[in-house]
């Protein structure tokens, strides 16, 4: 550590190509904490309030529909502590480019969810409206929606009874939000009651598209869904039950191979600027040979030239490093809000961190090495003699 | 004072080249060329740059680590732009080659997509009749009412399952749909639980050959023939209209009806005639515009993607290639000092830094470009399309090639230009006496 200033200056010999490489690395490693922001949203699966839910749909497709009587028979499963249910409404507001997350959902579907919170007064006069609503504060916020507004929102899938085409008017009873900034997400939703849906909807009734299941013991999760998808087997509407997470891995593997993607770019991202700084540090080294000598000459250890020219090199890349990923930290806010909280990304995840913090390590080490090893070795009548 | 704004100027006026230069078609990159050979050849100037260049091109080897760098930096970014922008063709060219001008969709009003839309028998009935509608040698509409339903199926060398889309068609979607060709096998027959799968389907999921039988919910299908088609269609399953509806509980439902129109401009009289008509509340669209509209969010979304990863990667390999010009330029200090001295003059000097720097990046380009091309050309893709699996090939063609080496190449004019005015400024003393 006290030769820090030492390795310091020798970074900063010639600022010029010192900038021009941090540059570089800090555009490497900018893309590096996007991409991985953006894998980890993708992939990081619910958190732990979700543990311990199933999902229930139609074992023939998650848009068949499933009778409502399934529910009463799902209870008395054993080890089930309660259950909840809910229809795709698929609504738009005004254009169709705004598509809401939009759901019929049964009376009890948000006390399985207590990772959202809603005002008790607020829950209570949603319970006594019919045609009430709770929205997510993000789509609050995104329309301008406040609590006593009443908005007609089109179906893409279901007319309504009352006027005749595909609007359906709510009232908006109560804001919900997400207990953790982590699931953000959570608050683009809408949901409205079943019962306003089954009665007001012109094609058929007494379906819904998927029950959600709370089980007692999450460690017996798969023999209660087991159970449950007994219920149904041989019939014509077989039911497949998920723990939750499944659910949503199972469409986010669907939607793209992320991971594969994003381990390509980063593949030859980290390989070109491994070779750009490497040569760089073999450039700056070959240049200071002599005062390397020097430095041995006035009584250096070869191990303590090895370890000051591999800091530099570790050095040089948490400088670059630090930087590109601080200015994530900065975008990626203004990314989500740009993008209306759809990309599900709010700052930087700790194990993005992490992984950019080891990758500038290693890759820091990796460029030092054959530059440091030279120097380790330098014979100093050689080197002072220009040999 | 006077540094900075020769700097300042320098800056403008690659931005201004940069800008030129993403609007050059490949001939005027083709005229560019030709005249500048022929600057090289003709002028006194342009032999001096056509021979500094050639010593600068022979030391190439004597510098061989960094100019590697140049070139592979260069390629990734090549690589990732283009690899990027393919996958976006290649999903815009899948759902894109399904339209056609004399084919048109109709859907219930206010439905985006066809799984939103429901049409009862009697809409059927009404549309099929429509004016405008062509028809069959025996006089009936060429018309196929059709219903999709997602269907999951187990993935092929995989446990997961993932959802197919199953459509039900009537016997005229065959005619419909021209580019469509059985590959193997035979089309389904009306009224049987048999399947016709599409080539993409058949590779993504297990189980879909010809004499296999699959379960869809509790009841067995037989699949009898496999399919192909560039569009969308070759990544679903295809069974007879009734027995889909049947099966899924659908009654006599259909989610549209596709016709096929007497000629295009049929078309503006065939809308009027449903727009006209009390009894319905459809929209009618050719299929050429449906299946664009439906392709525009996504590719956009990885086009821009694709763009910004690009743009990132190409500030990093830039200040790369600078870095690797600059120290070219140091080490060649005083070989450059010693041309000018003996009579040399700055363009000359210039010129054979930039192209030197420019051919490193075209190498780049090229290999970047080779290498995604051999890897990723057919490659086989799959996303997820409103519920269902959409397949699509990644598509590497000469469009994005070009605009891969245009990159390559802007990346070395900008990665030449400060180097080489630095070399040409240099004194000349100083230079000389400079180790």
């Amino acid at each position: 550590m006290k030769y820090f200033h030492l390795v310091w200056s020798a970074l900063f010999r010639r600022k010029t190509r010192t900038i021009l490489t941090l540059v570089s690395i800090v555009a490497a490693f900018l893309l590096f904490g996007l991409l991985d922001s953006v894998r980890v949203a993708f992939t990081a699966g619910n958190n732990v309030a979700g543990a311990g839910r199933l999902v229930v749909t139609s074992r023939m497709s998650m848009q068949q529909a499933l009778p409502e009587n399934l529910g009463a028979r799902i209870a008395n499963v054993q080890g089930v502590s309660s259950v909840a249910y809910a229809n795709w409404f698929s609504g738009v507001y005004q254009d169709p480019k705004n598509q809401i997350f939009s759901f019929a959902v049964s009376p009890n579907y948000l006390d399985l969810y207590p990772e959202l919170s809603l005002p008790a007064d607020q829950r209570a006069a949603w319970d006594r409206t019919r045609t009430g609503a709770i929205v997510g504060a993000a789509l609050a916020k995104r329309f301008g929606w406040k609590i006593g507004d009443k908005i007609p929102l089109q179906s893409t899938i279901w007319p309504s009874k009352s006027s005749g085409n595909n609007t359906w008017t709510f009232d908006i009873t109560g804001i919900f939000h997400a207990k953790d900034k982590k699931d953000a997400g959570n608050e683009q939703m809408l949901m409205f009651h079943w019962k306003y849906f089954d009665e007001n909807n012109r094609f058929g009734s007494g379906e819904v598209h998927w029950y959600v299941v709370k089980v007692a013991d999450p460690s017996r999760a798969d023999s209660v869904a087991k159970a449950i998808d007994a219920l149904s087997a041989n019939s014509d509407h077989e039911t497949r039950t998920q723990t939750e997470q499944a659910f949503q891995a199972s469409f986010i593997k669907q939607l793209i191979n992320i991971g594969f993607v994003v381990a390509a770019i980063m593949g030859a991202v980290f390989f070109t600027l491994l070779l750009l700084t490497g040569n760089t540090m073999m450039q700056a080294v070959r240049e200071r040979t002599s005062e390397l000598a020097v430095l041995k000459t006035i009584g250096f250890s070869g191990r303590s030239v090895l370890a000051m020219v591999l800091a530099e090199g570790v050095l040089m890349l948490l400088f670059g490093g630090l930087i590109g990923m601080g200015l994530v930290a900065l975008i990626v806010p203004g990314m989500a809000a740009a993008s209306g909280g759809m990309v599900p990304i709010h700052g930087v995840a700790g194990q993005t961190w992490a992984l950019g913090i080891s990758l500038m390590i290693v890759i820091g080490l990796i460029v030092g090495l054959v530059p440091a090893w030279r120097a380790m070795r330098l014979n100093i009548v050689d080197a002072l003699s220009g040999r | 004072m006077k540094r900075f704004l020769i700097n300042f100027g320098l800056v403008v006026l690659a931005v201004v080249a940069l800008a030129i230069w993403v609007k050059l078609p490949w001939i005027g990159a083709l005229i560019l060329v030709v005249l500048f050979a022929l600057w090289m050849a003709l002028t006194r100037s342009g032999r001096q740059a056509a021979s500094v260049t050639k010593v600068g091109i022979g030391t190439l080897q004597d510098r061989l680590g960094s100019s590697l760098v140049i070139v592979i930096g260069i390629a990734g970014v090549v690589g990732v732009l283009v690899a990027l922008l393919a996958m976006g063709e290649g999903l815009q060219a899948t759902l894109n080659s399904g339209g056609r001008n004399d084919t048109a969709i109709v859907l219930r009003g206010g439905s985006v997509s066809e799984s939103q839309s429901v049409l009862v028998r009697d809409d059927v009935d009404v549309i099929e009749q429509a004016a405008g509608v062509a028809r069959d040698a025996s006089g009936k509409p060429m018309a196929s009412a059709e219903l999709v339903v997602a269907a999951n199926l187990p993935l092929r060398n995989s446990q997961d399952e993932a959802a197919a889309q199953l459509r039900g068609v009537d016997a005229s979607a065959w005619a419909l749909r021209p580019d469509l060709k059985i590959l193997e096998g035979r089309k389904f027959t009306p009224g049987m639980r048999e399947l016709v799968v599409g080539e993409a389907a058949r590779r993504q999921f297990a189980g879909l050959d010809v004499g296999k039988e699959i379960k869809l919910g509790t009841q067995v299908w037989k699949v009898v023939g496999v399919f192909q088609s560039d569009g969308a269609w070759n990544s679903e399953l295809w069974s007879d209209r009734q027995t889909v509806a049947s099966a899924y509980r659908r009654g006599n439902s259909a989610e549209s009806v596709l016709v096929k129109l007497t000629s295009p401009s049929a078309f503006g009289k065939f809308k009027a005639t449903l727009a006209a008509d009390p009894r319905l509340k459809v929209e009618a669209s050719t299929t050429h515009d449906y299946f664009a509209k439906q392709s525009e969010g996504l590719s956009k979304i990885i086009r821009v993607v694709g763009l910004t990863v690009g743009i990132i990667m190409a500030i990093g390999a830039l200040f790369g290639a600078l870095n690797c010009m600059f120290a070219a330029v140091a080490s060649r200090a005083r070989e450059i000092a010693t041309l000018r001295a003996i009579g040399f003059r700055g363009t000359p000097v210039v010129v054979s830094v930039m192209l030197e720097t420019m051919l490193l990046a075209l190498a780049g380009g090229v290999l970047g470009a080779l290498i995604v091309w051999l890897i990723f050309n057919g490659y086989h893709a799959s996303t997820l399309s409103g519920f269902t699996q959409l397949m699509f090939q990644f598509k590497v063609g000469p469009d994005l090639i070009w605009t891969g080496l245009k990159w390559a190449l802007a990346i070395g004019f900008v990665g030449g230009l400060f180097p080489a005015v630095r070399a040409a400024r240099l004194p000349v003393t100083t230079a000389l006496r400079e180790l």
